[in-house]
């Protein structure tokens, strides 16, 4: 049951598939089996209880944990895996560095280099991986910064910025690089709560504007709907109920969903 | 009256073989520990055993042995080095040694967070290392560098056993000749200390540049 993408023409191939994906840290079995496919493009919301699985999710497609088992495919490619003499076997540092060109990521605390400049923070990578002219890398930078709302905080230290402004330089870091598929958590909640609107309204600017795959782990359900095609709802490492905003919002079927949204709207996030 | 200024310049002379020492010494230690210290840190085991094995051994033995071995064993297997070149050999690995934990410590310490950006950002290993890593963590081992070339310094003493004509060997030579103990032990004192607070200045200056503009990180 998955809708179709909100720009793309009827069905095409999952730019994500994960099929039957396990994974375990020692004796903690975090996901014991998880599929499910993102259509290109598609703005996917991940929603549900901490501890759920939502994190470990988006840093198995961002290659930072290893796989327990199962499989993942990016762009039609395994991502963990990988052919060699006719047999798959598990992906080496070449292989995952050929497959992370498709993704970025925004973190929770997001990870900004201190010892570098607001702008060598986004021209870094395109520098170094593309090989992209430093004036080519800056320029496409300032247009990000532009974007985000930032192009005078160029020359800054991060060490100088809000935790706002922050964020925000690492979402024109991680968009630098034109990846297909973005990958977002919580990005808001290491936040103070007046700065969590500039940050959000960038998303949805990107999210209106571009034609990027994005998934989004939250838990301001009232972006979550505003954002997403489609809502995941996991606890324990499973989907237990999926679709779109309005349904899983208004009309969740799930207990544990509807139990769920009562905690979090009594917690003051609003829906 | 004993005519001092031929005395002095010898000691003078003395301390030239002392700062050469430690400024080669040093230049080595500084290698070995970069090298050790990411071979402790590398993907691949056996390079993680060949810098354990380097690490643990220098550091377990003395450094009068190392010497020993290097100017009076080296021979036999073909190898025969100067004295300067065996005392810059044996001091270099051996303050290298310790060195190479700073580096690694220093490196470890730079948060994971950080690593994982440079992961999700697609560098390679090495841009990683030299981007990212690194210039967060060459400030944190300078500290420790300061106080191992001020001990490499100290050490360099110890060449006087091959025979090399350091700062304390000719103090000794001058004391022998002129019965003075005072006039020569003094001079080395205000010597040593006077290069070791070079050092430590030098060290102050860099880590103060290399810090700019990182205030507020840590
Ligand atoms: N590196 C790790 N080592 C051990 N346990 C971990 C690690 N990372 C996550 N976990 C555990 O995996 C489970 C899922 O965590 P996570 O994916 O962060 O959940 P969520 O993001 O939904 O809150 C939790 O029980 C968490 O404690
Ligand atoms: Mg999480």
């Amino acid at each position: 049951m998955v809708p179709a993408s909100t720009k793309g023409a009827g069905v095409s191939d999952p730019i994500i598939r994960i099929q039957q994906l396990e994974k375990s840290f020692g004796p903690l079995r975090v996901l014991d089996g998880l599929s499910f496919d993102v259509q290109p493009g598609e703005k996917l919301a991940l929603i549900g209880p901490s501890g759920s699985g939502k994190t470990t999710i988006l840093r198995m497609l961002m290659t930072l944990e290893t796989i327990s088992g199962g499989r993942i495919e990016v762009c039609g490619e395994p991502l963990y895996h990988m052919q060699r003499g006719g047999r798959e076997v598990p992906a080496d540092e070449a292989h995952l560095h050929h497959m992370r060109r498709h993704i970025g990521m925004v973190f929770q605390h997001f990870n900004l280099f201190p010892h570098k400049s607001v702008l060598d923070n986004i021209t870094l990578a395109p520098m170094l991986t593309k090989g992209e002219p430093r004036a080519k890398a800056e320029a496409h930078a300032m247009e990000l910064l532009d974007m985000v709302g930032l192009a005078e905080k160029a020359r800054a230290m991060p060490s100088q910025l809000s935790g706002g402004q922050k964020q925000r330089v690492a979402i024109a870091r991680a968009l630098a690089l034109k990846p297909r598929i973005m990958l977002f958590d919580e990005v808001t909640s290491a936040l103070d709560p007046e700065l969590v609107e500039e940050v959000l309204l960038v998303m949805k600017r990107l999210a209106a504007e571009t034609d990027m795959t994005m998934l989004l782990v939250t838990h301001e359900m009232g972006f979550a709907h505003e954002f997403a095609d489609r809502v995941l709802f996991f606890d324990k490492g499973r989907i237990i109920e999926q679709g779109p905003p309005e349904q899983i919002f208004t009309h969740p079927t799930h207990e544990r969903t509807q139990t769920f949204l009562r905690k979090i709207i009594a917690a003051g996030h609003r829906v | 009256m004993t005519d001092w200024s031929g005395y002095l310049t010898l000691i003078l002379q003395g301390a030239l073989v002392t700062a050469q020492l430690t400024v080669m010494g040093c230049a080595l230690a500084l290698v070995a520990a970069f090298v050790a210290g990411l071979g402790r840190l590398a993907p691949f085991a056996p390079l993680r055993w060949l810098a354990t094995v380097y690490i643990e051994f220098f550091r377990g033995t003395s450094i009068f042995v190392q010497l020993f071995w290097v100017y009076f064993v080296l021979p036999f297997a073909g190898i025969t080095l100067s004295p300067l070149m065996a005392g810059v050999l044996a001091l270099g690995l051996n303050v290298g040694a310790y060195g190479a934990e700073v580096v690694r410590g220093a490196i470890l310490s730079v948060p994971k967070d950080q690593y994982e950006a440079t992961i999700a950002l697609n560098l390679t290993r090495l841009q990683r290392m030299r981007h990212v890593i690194l210039p967060q963590a060459v400030p944190l081992m300078l500290p420790t560098f300061g106080n191992n070339a001020i001990e490499l310094l100290k050490a360099t003493a110890v060449v006087s056993l091959i025979s090399l004509s350091d700062m304390t060997f000719q103090a000794q030579v001058v004391r022998a000749q002129t019965g003075n103990t005072l006039v020569p032990f003094l001079a080395i004192l205000i010597l040593y200390f006077a290069m070791a607070s070079l050092i430590s200045y030098a060290v102050r200056l860099l880590e103060r540049r290399m810090t700019r503009g990182l205030d507020g990180v840590r």
